[in-house]
């Protein structure tokens, strides 16, 4: 995808994620909006994967260690084909399998089933051994929040990565800032993230975690580094792409209300049309699939 | 010929036997190797052995890693830390879904001796037992050992198996017919006054007792619990039948494990009394082991005791 096409498809996911968390009621916003350009370009660009073979065991992993940002990893999974968009309706219901936290029994696409922060990123590392062992050419991914990386056990497996140079692992660190309870530098500081990492043995690259210029190089980068894992701390904003979300530590996990879900709707609507014109598509049919899986505007037509 | 082998010891060297033939067995130690024994299986495959340091939480992790990609990990450390640091994480990225990793605890109990409480872990069972589709256990002597990790190897999902420190006399390779099946417990003695149910090591001396018994003419049959999740209710079951009343024995605290899986079991199907031989809800002690073991009545005498009591409440 270009560049362009890679800001339509993470427009569509965050439209989609919004709306999942207002139908069911709860969620998490703010880090999955943050996540989303991160995960569009791993999804639609950089992982080497199949939506019809799933389980191949040559397929690059990805390990949503953030795991209650499933309402960034299900839409991309839809928009890369693993399921229907409709699906997406039944997120965190009774009567469906789109579990609140990532679950890898439930939902197609999914390598590991997170949610208990800190530990997908030793599976990740379990997941690069294994490759290093069979000496397998697929590369793991593992996305963190910086609040998650207060967790000890991320700094265990980062220090077992480095002993075992796995270098088919790539760490990305969606640094927005906020955690549930208030900034990151106020509830536990962790800077110099870059410092912290490298002094475990990692190769660090810096990016905007929105620029997709800059992440598609990020990720070239880390492909390119030998006998070391890298990590990529990707600057991000919570909430990105709804105004009242953005920068907001109230939208770590909390579900709009109907006046507010217009509003998110209408500005991501907007975002999918304009940028639908940037990458020479019809603003109608990119929006038609998505508008049509959509919860009732009760404040809108 | 009955022999003098700690658990453990059968543990390392069967793993090691079977590097060869499941190229898929990799084996993870907390840099307790030596007494695990798990380096007897990085001695002979030092490819598939890793090191993880003292770092169980990431251990467990880097376990539930490598299964999904087609590993069979086995990861040992002492059952303190390898059931009680890492419990969540046994239960959230193993377990809940369903990956095929062995965790397995050395040392459990009071057998630990002179390290004292900090490491003498009584919850094991208990907080295992608790996790949904963990299956349980703690084979008594070298044999069955052998045979219990052999079956691991081929029992595709997660499970926890304790291993004992001390060197203990074989009672399972002098019982004719004896077959190891997990989920299957097995009868050692014939009895029909008291049925005692053990685990681990408290299964050797449940036969002493039994033996000692016998000759007050008290017919103590004895069943070697070693899978105590699932429970083998059909022989639990026959037992509160034809005996009519149940001492439950293990080197763990009486509250979750053995004693308490033996009573629910009975409670809904054929209520009988059931006496708790184990740990009375107290932390363990430093000392030389059989002393520490003598102090809080894990003994032959101890479930002798147990098996009078259980007599009284029979009348």
């Amino acid at each position: 995808m270009t560049h362009q096409e890679l800001a339509l498809t993470a427009a569509k996911g965050r439209l989609l994620g919004l709306d999942m968390v207002y139908r069911a009621a709860s969620g998490h916003p703010g880090g999955s909006l943050s996540a989303m350009d991160l995960l569009t370009d791993l999804y639609q660009n950089i992982m080497r994967i199949d939506p019809q073979n799933p389980r191949d065991p040559d397929r690059d992993r990805f390990v949503l260690s953030k795991g209650h940002c499933t309402p960034a990893l299900y839409p991309m999974l839809a928009l890369r084909g693993y399921f229907p968009l409709a699906d997406l309706q039944l997120f965190r219901s009774i009567h469906g399998q789109m579990s609140g936290h990532a679950e890898m029994n439930l939902v197609k696409g999914v390598d590991m089933s997170t949610g208990s922060l800190g530990q997908g990123i030793s599976v990740a590392v379990g997941m690069a051994l294994a490759g290093k062992m069979d000496q397998k050419s697929y590369r793991v991914y593992a996305m963190l929040g910086d609040g998650e990386i207060e967790e000890g056990q991320v700094w265990e497996a980062a220090m077992s990565a480095a002993k075992f140079h796995l270098d088919n692992l790539c760490a990305i660190v969606d640094v927005n800032g906020l955690q549930i309870d208030g900034p990151t530098a106020e509830v536990m500081p962790s800077e110099p993230l870059d410092e912290k990492w490298a002094s475990f043995g990692w190769h660090v690259i810096l990016c905007d975690g929105h620029d997709f210029a800059a992440i598609e190089q990020a990720f070239a980068q880390a492909a390119a580094v030998k006998d070391k894992p890298t990590v990529i701390l990707a600057r991000t904003v919570k909430g990105k792409g709804v105004s009242y979300m953005e920068n907001n530590v109230g939208w770590h996990g909390k579900a709009p209300n109907a006046q507010q879900y217009h509003q998110g709707r209408e500005e991501l609507i907007a975002q999918i049309k304009e940028l639908a014109v940037q990458a020479g598509r019809s603003p109608e049919e990119e929006l038609a699939p998505i508008l049509a899986i959509l919860c009732e505007d009760k404040e809108g037509n | 010929m009955s022999e003098h082998i700690a658990t453990r010891v059968a543990y390392g060297e069967t793993l090691a036997a079977m590097a060869q033939q499941y190229p898929d067995l990799v084996v993870l130690d907390a840099d307790l190797s030596g007494s695990t024994n798990s380096k007897k299986f990085a001695d002979v495959c030092p490819e598939r052995f890793f090191n993880i340091g003292i770092a169980e939480a990431n251990m467990t992790g880097i376990a539930a890693g490598l299964a999904t990609c087609g590993k069979r990990p086995f990861i040992s450390t002492f059952a303190m830390f390898a059931t009680g640091r890492a419990w969540e994480q046994i239960r959230n990225s193993i377990a809940y879904p369903r990956l095929n990793v062995k965790v397995v605890g050395s040392h459990g109990g009071l057998s630990v001796g002179e390290d004292g409480a900090t490491h003498q872990c009584l919850e094991d069972y208990a907080i295992m037992r608790a996790i949904p589709g963990m299956m349980v256990l703690s084979p008594c002597d070298g044999p069955e050992m052998r045979l219990a990790t052999k079956a691991l190897l081929d029992y595709d999902g997660p499970a926890y198996m304790r291993l004992g420190r001390l060197a203990v006399d074989s009672v399972t390779d002098e019982i004719p017919g004896y077959t190891f099946e997990l989920g299957k417990g097995i009868q050692l003695r014939e009895g029909s006054d008291v049925t005692v149910i053990a685990t681990g090591m408290m299964v050797q001396q449940a036969v002493l007792a039994s033996d000692a018994l016998k000759s007050e003419g008290v017919g103590v049959r004895v069943i070697d619990m070693h899978t105590i999740k699932p429970l083998d209710e059909e022989i639990v079951l026959k037992a509160a039948r034809e005996t009519g009343v149940i001492v439950t024995s293990e080197e763990a605290t009486v509250l979750g494990g053995l004693g308490s899986a033996v009573c629910e079991c009975v409670a809904g199907s054929c209520p009988v009394p059931v006496i708790r031989h184990g740990v009375q809800d107290e932390f363990g002690r430093s000392g030389e082991a059989k002393q520490v073991l003598a102090a809080f009545g894990l003994t032959a005498d101890g479930i002798a005791t147990a098996v009078r009591k259980a007599l009284n409440l029979k009348k």
